[in-house]
């Protein structure tokens, strides 16, 4: 039991997808501005990883080494459609802001990395779970971003105002730079500085 | 059977890709009455907005079906289309600008040197939202117009109140740019400023102007500039192009100058 539990949860800090091994970064500079985009992309990778590492380990006797990678792709691609159309049949403004990045969860290293390294090994529940964690270390990542790019950048929090805007009457002067994908490094930057300073062994020798 | 030989690999190709399809396409056939019905509602909610009419989340079909009429019409001449002009790609509910933009039978080149909003094609076509008053007239006039901004073609509404002067409403529906700077075109706030200025003036040419910073009101211009977008020159630069464009002699122009000849701007 307590293993299932460390598949789970050793991705959100131990050995997560984006601050310890910097997979995944493009996808956390672009949807990140906001939080609601943050929330919806968050869980469209949780369920691309989850599924994708599941079916590959289902089927990982089974796979030919020549055309391993293909097979992945092929899997990963079509949870990729299945996750795109479904947001944009159930939460239709989001699927507008998010647009290509969406489809390009395809590319994201978290995905692949995960069948490559972990569901061509393992059975398919610790695989499928290892997928959950490795979507929650992703999520914990693009929503500690885009909870401070949002409330920087905008004032607000999933569209509410929380630090009322000088050019709307209140007293916060947003900061531009936030909205900016710039911003995203900054804030990954001093979260991985945060996390190794407070887990010294995952600072890496020189 | 090794897992390498040429029959095997064949196989687990062959069936992965079946699965897969499978799954894609139940999904897509699957979903896609509730897209279609979203984007529907969506372009609705639009065409509502940039006309300044208030609607609820549930009444917002219904006010569209009972308040607007959609009328096809030529761009370069103004001419409006009779009902057996108006092929199946120019039926209101399927037009698609993009499509028909760089479809050879309904677009057409810009003139380089014309082509100020930066969009190259432009669809010889274009549908016009008439938005009709309790007593029977026309109330204003919806526009569908698009143009470059700084990272995106923006695509929008400009609503013309009866007189075909006075700007009722301004919205853009599709764009990418910065959030937060140019992404600011979306602010409620920002696109109010549109309600009211005038967009033409007596002999009928184009001057609304978007500028850099913010309108002066006790300047005589006041009331046929907008503020642009502070930390967003090329998104304002390219606002005031795609708006000029459309109002001017290229775009709209002819239809404008056509329901004015045609008295639809004097008072009933």
């Amino acid at each position: 039991m307590k293993k299932y539990k460390d598949i789970i949860l050793d991705p959100v800090f131990n050995n997560n997808p984006i601050a310890y091994q910097i997979l995944g970064i493009c996808s956390a500079l672009a949807v990140t501005a906001k939080l609601e985009t943050s929330i919806v992309m968050a869980f469209a990778v949780t369920f691309v990883v989850a599924f994708s590492n599941y079916s590959v380990s289902l089927i990982r006797k089974h796979i030919p080494s020549s055309i391993r990678i293909l097979v992945e792709m092929t899997i990963i691609a079509s949870l990729v459609i299945i996750a795109d159309q479904l947001i944009k049949a159930f939460a239709y403004d989001v699927s507008k802001q998010l647009s290509v990045y969406v489809g390009l969860i395809i590319t994201n290293c978290i995905v692949m990395g995960r069948a490559e390294a972990f569901a061509l090994q393992n059975p398919p529940t610790m695989s499928f779970l290892d997928g959950i964690g490795n979507g929650l270390g992703y999520s914990f990542v693009l929503l500690f971003v885009g909870f401070f790019r949002e409330l920087i950048g905008s004032g607000k929090l999933l569209g509410y105002s929380v630090l009322p805007l000088s050019t709307e009457g209140g007293w916060y002067s947003a900061n531009g730079l936030f909205l900016l994908s710039p911003s995203a490094f900054i804030i990954i930057g001093l979260m991985i500085w945060g996390i190794r300073t407070w887990k010294p062994e995952q600072v890496e020798e020189d | 059977m090794s897992h390498d030989s040429t029959k095997k690999t064949i196989v687990v190709a062959l069936g992965v890709c079946l699965v897969c399809s499978v799954l894609v396409s139940t999904a897509a056939v699957g979903l896609e009455s509730i897209q279609e019905q979203n984007k529907k509602l969506d372009k609705i909610q639009n065409i509502l907005n940039a006309g300044d009419i208030e609607y609820n989340s549930g009444d917002a079909e219904e006010l569209y079906e009972n308040k607007i009429e959609p009328v096809v019409i030529e761009l370069s001449s103004g001419r409006t289309l009779d009902k057996n002009e108006i092929t199946p790609e120019l039926q209101p509910e399927n037009f698609d600008i993009k499509k028909l933009s760089f479809d050879p039978d309904y677009g057409t080149d810009i003139d380089p040197s014309k082509d100020i909003a930066q969009i190259k094609r432009r669809p010889r076509f274009m549908i016009v939202y008439e938005v009709t008053s309790e007593t029977g007239g026309i109330e204003k006039y919806i526009m569908p117009i698009y143009g470059k901004g700084l990272w995106s073609t923006m695509y929008g509404f400009i609503a013309l109140g009866k007189d075909l002067k006075m700007i009722e409403g301004f919205t853009f529906y599709e764009h990418g740019e910065t959030p937060g700077l140019g992404g600011e075109v979306d602010n409620p706030n920002w696109k109010k400023l549109w309600k009211g200025k005038t967009a033409y003036d007596h002999d009928g040419e184009v001057i609304i102007d978007v500028i850099k910073g913010k309108v002066d009101p006790t300047n005589k211009n006041s009331g046929h500039q907008i503020d642009g977008l502070s930390g967003a020159t090329i998104t304002t630069r390219g606002i005031d192009q795609l708006v000029k464009y459309w109002l001017g002699p290229e775009g709209y122009g002819p239809f404008v100058e056509k329901m004015r000849e045609e008295g639809h701007n004097e008072e009933v």
